[in-house]
């Protein structure tokens, strides 16, 4: 097997760990082809389709669609949460850092973590109480629709697309990696596939594909910590006393190394992941799968949940990987480097385990992982275009039947534009993408999002002024940043110093809502601060918001 | 007669008190996450040597480790104290509060 190394992907880690853990890139060397892998993966993707047909005659009206009826309970959707925010990329890559610098991976798996007891503490029982299908519904139930519902459609657009680029360009390096065929052919199974689980099984479909992986996930990580466990008769002090002896970086590997080192990126990369968390589209959107306000609440705990459990076993994992990968030269090129490149640490260990079936399982369930996270991305851009432009936009008044059927054609024309954008980023740097999603999540979803159900004197004006001027805030301090205008355009000096621009443009968010708001003296805005009386009094009740079977 | 009902409610000195209570339990465990993190991230960038210490003369396990994997589990525990506290007293509250305000 030859293999070059992703070198890559280890200086992108070191430049921008947080970026990079989450969007596989850098170059790799197709591997030989691992056929139990490809095997397990088909009997996935053969049980999923299944769902979906079975899906698709229970998927009927609109609510149905959009929202699996209501009918997921809350345990269901707390799987189907960790489903969708467990990423292939966060698996690999967070067990990867683990394994190249200890104790990093866990600093970076705490902020991710952190968001979700604020999401339950601050929105998800108001957003259940408020929202239909999207969360656009939520920021504007008091304001402008056309003008509200056009920002967060942007909005929640820029964040799938970017996102949705990343997983695929993640795909087509993973199955050259992990199954051994060329990049385009993910590209293009992912891209189909995802048409083919949103169009014919809606969100019925999508939460099951996301539950399933989730479990798959999850008892595939769980088997490989425990046989890191067994390997150390139980004793978490042995594991870590084993890894700094073979760890090249010996006892540094169990303190904080160069993660996170001014004050200034410590504070906008949590909050970038804290409030880009509360304002990622797909994330929001499994709110209104479950039947009321109670079940909102169950879901949140029980993701936060499992996501920490996972975030407990990557780190095992990769102190695993340490113990039993980087002391077995079978792992490793001639030239000293890990096979494939640090990103392969768990598959290895997987390999060391658990043998090559083993192997194969986790292979085939990080490759599944993927079609799980492009399916709600792409369920949640095309509710933006369906239910907020189309229906409430530009055909106020569209039937059900018909915002459906658009809905559906986007979410083909999404399927063609991701395997088309996949193709072409094939060999670029897309390290900033899954950053500067959640920078736009944070910035310009987030604020009109929270503001809109907490601040009684906000008005259309201002979500408009704050949510559009976040928007492009984050763009622009992300484009001037070190990694596009150094590492991709090639200038010698960032305009801007910092890799997480968050901190400045949530301000700048905020800020512009507030004052165009406070200095609203229009008409318009007296009557969107009269009805917030009525929505504070049905966030907090849940009376009149949308039932399970009704909405 | 929807905007009758919420006046009523609205009126009503319970929700007013269910409202209040609500809003200072969620604001007191939003800011236990807060300061957990911030304290820890802060940490990590201005003194990382506090998290680099051993937690016992003879080990390699530092506090970095316990502190970490602590935070992960009471972010967890707090959902679920709050999700208890919300989805029992809280909602029982709520409902006698609606039955009330629809029966006039």
């Amino acid at each position: 097997m030859s293999v070059k190394i992703l070198t890559v992907i280890t200086a992108l880690m070191a430049a921008a760990p947080a970026l990079a853990a989450d969007a596989l890139s850098g170059n790799v060397q197709q591997q030989a082809t691992n056929w139990p892998a490809i095997i397990m993966f088909l009997i996935f993707v053969a049980f999923t389709l299944g769902i979906t047909v079975w899906s698709s005659r229970r998927t009927r009206s609109a609510a149905d669609y959009y929202a699996a009826g209501g009918g997921i309970t809350g345990f269901q959707n707390g799987l189907a949460i960790a489903g969708d925010y467990m990423s292939a990329a966060s698996f690999l890559g967070i067990s990867g850092l683990v394994y190249l610098s200890g104790f990093d991976g866990l600093i970076y798996s705490i902020g991710f973590l952190v968001g979700w007891p604020l999401i339950l503490f601050m929105i998800a029982e108001r957003l259940r109480n408020l929202g239909k299908f999207t969360f656009a519904d939520v920021a504007s139930f008091r304001l402008g629709q056309r003008q509200i519902r056009t920002l967060s459609a942007v909005g929640s657009l820029c964040v799938v697309s970017l996102y949705l680029i990343a997983q695929m360009v993640g795909s087509g390096k993973l199955i050259q990696l992990l199954f051994g065929l060329p990049y385009s052919y993910a590209v293009v199974l992912v891209g189909i596939l995802m048409v083919l689980y949103v169009t014919m099984g809606g969100m019925l479909a999508t939460t099951w594909v996301q539950i399933i992986k989730a479990v798959l996930l999850l008892s595939g990580a769980s088997f490989m910590a425990l046989m890191v466990l067994v390997h150390v008769g139980f004793d978490l002090g042995d594991l870590f006393l084993q890894a700094t002896q073979v760890h090249e970086k010996g006892t540094a590997i169990m303190a904080p190394g160069g993660l996170v080192s001014d004050p200034v990126s410590a504070i906008s990369l949590g909050i970038a992941l804290m409030f880009g968390t509360a304002g990622l589209p797909h994330i929001l959107m499994r709110f209104f799968t479950v039947a009321d306000a109670k079940e909102a609440r169950k879901s949140v705990f029980f993701a936060t949940g499992f996501i920490g459990y996972f975030y407990i076993l990557t780190f095992i994992i990769g102190f695993g990987a340490i113990l039993l990968v980087s002391t077995n030269p079978a792992f490793f090129t001639p030239a000293g480097q890990l096979l494939g490149g640090n990103n392969m640490a768990a598959i290895h260990l997987a390999g060391a385990v658990g043998g090559d079936l083993f192997l194969g399982f986790i292979s085939a369930v990080a490759f599944a992982t993927i079609l799980a996270v492009v399916s709600g991305l792409a369920l949640a851009g095309a509710s933006a275009v369906s239910h907020d432009l189309y229906a409430n936009v530009f055909r106020p008044g569209a039937s059900d039947e018909e915002e459906v059927r658009v809905s559906k054609i986007t979410t083909m024309v999404l399927g063609v534009i991701a395997i088309a954008l996949g193709i072409l980023f094939e060999q670029q740097n897309i390290a900033f993408m899954v950053g500067l999603a959640f920078a736009i999540a944070a910035s310009a979803n987030f604020p009109v999002l929270f503001l809109s159900m907490y601040w009684k004197r906000m008005t259309t004006r201002g979500a408009m002024a704050g949510g559009w001027l976040g928007l492009l805030t984050a763009v622009s301090l992300v484009i001037l940043g070190p990694i596009v205008w150094v590492q991709i355009l090639g200038n010698d000096e960032a305009v801007f110093p910092y890799k997480y621009p968050a901190l400045f443009s949530v301000i700048v968010a905020f800020t512009g809502i507030w004052y165009f708001s406070v200095t609203d003296k229009s008409a318009a805005g007296a009557q969107e601060r009269e009805k917030f009386d009525q929505q504070f009094v049905r966030s907090h009740t849940g009376l009149g918001a949308s039932d399970a079977s009704g909405h | 007669m929807q905007a009758d009902i919420y006046n009523r409610i609205q009126g009503h000195p319970d929700f007013q008190k269910l409202v209040q209570k609500r809003k200072s339990f969620a604001l007191r465990l939003s800011a236990v996450v807060l300061a957990m993190y911030f304290t820890f991230i802060l940490l990590v960038a201005f003194v990382p040597g506090a998290l680099a210490h051993p937690v016992a003369s003879g080990t390699v396990v530092t506090w970095g480790i316990p502190v970490g994997v602590f935070i992960i589990i009471s972010s967890f525990l707090l959902t679920g104290i709050y999700v208890k506290r919300a989805n029992t007293e809280f909602d029982e509250e709520n409902q006698r509060i609606i039955e009330e305000c629809l029966r006039g």
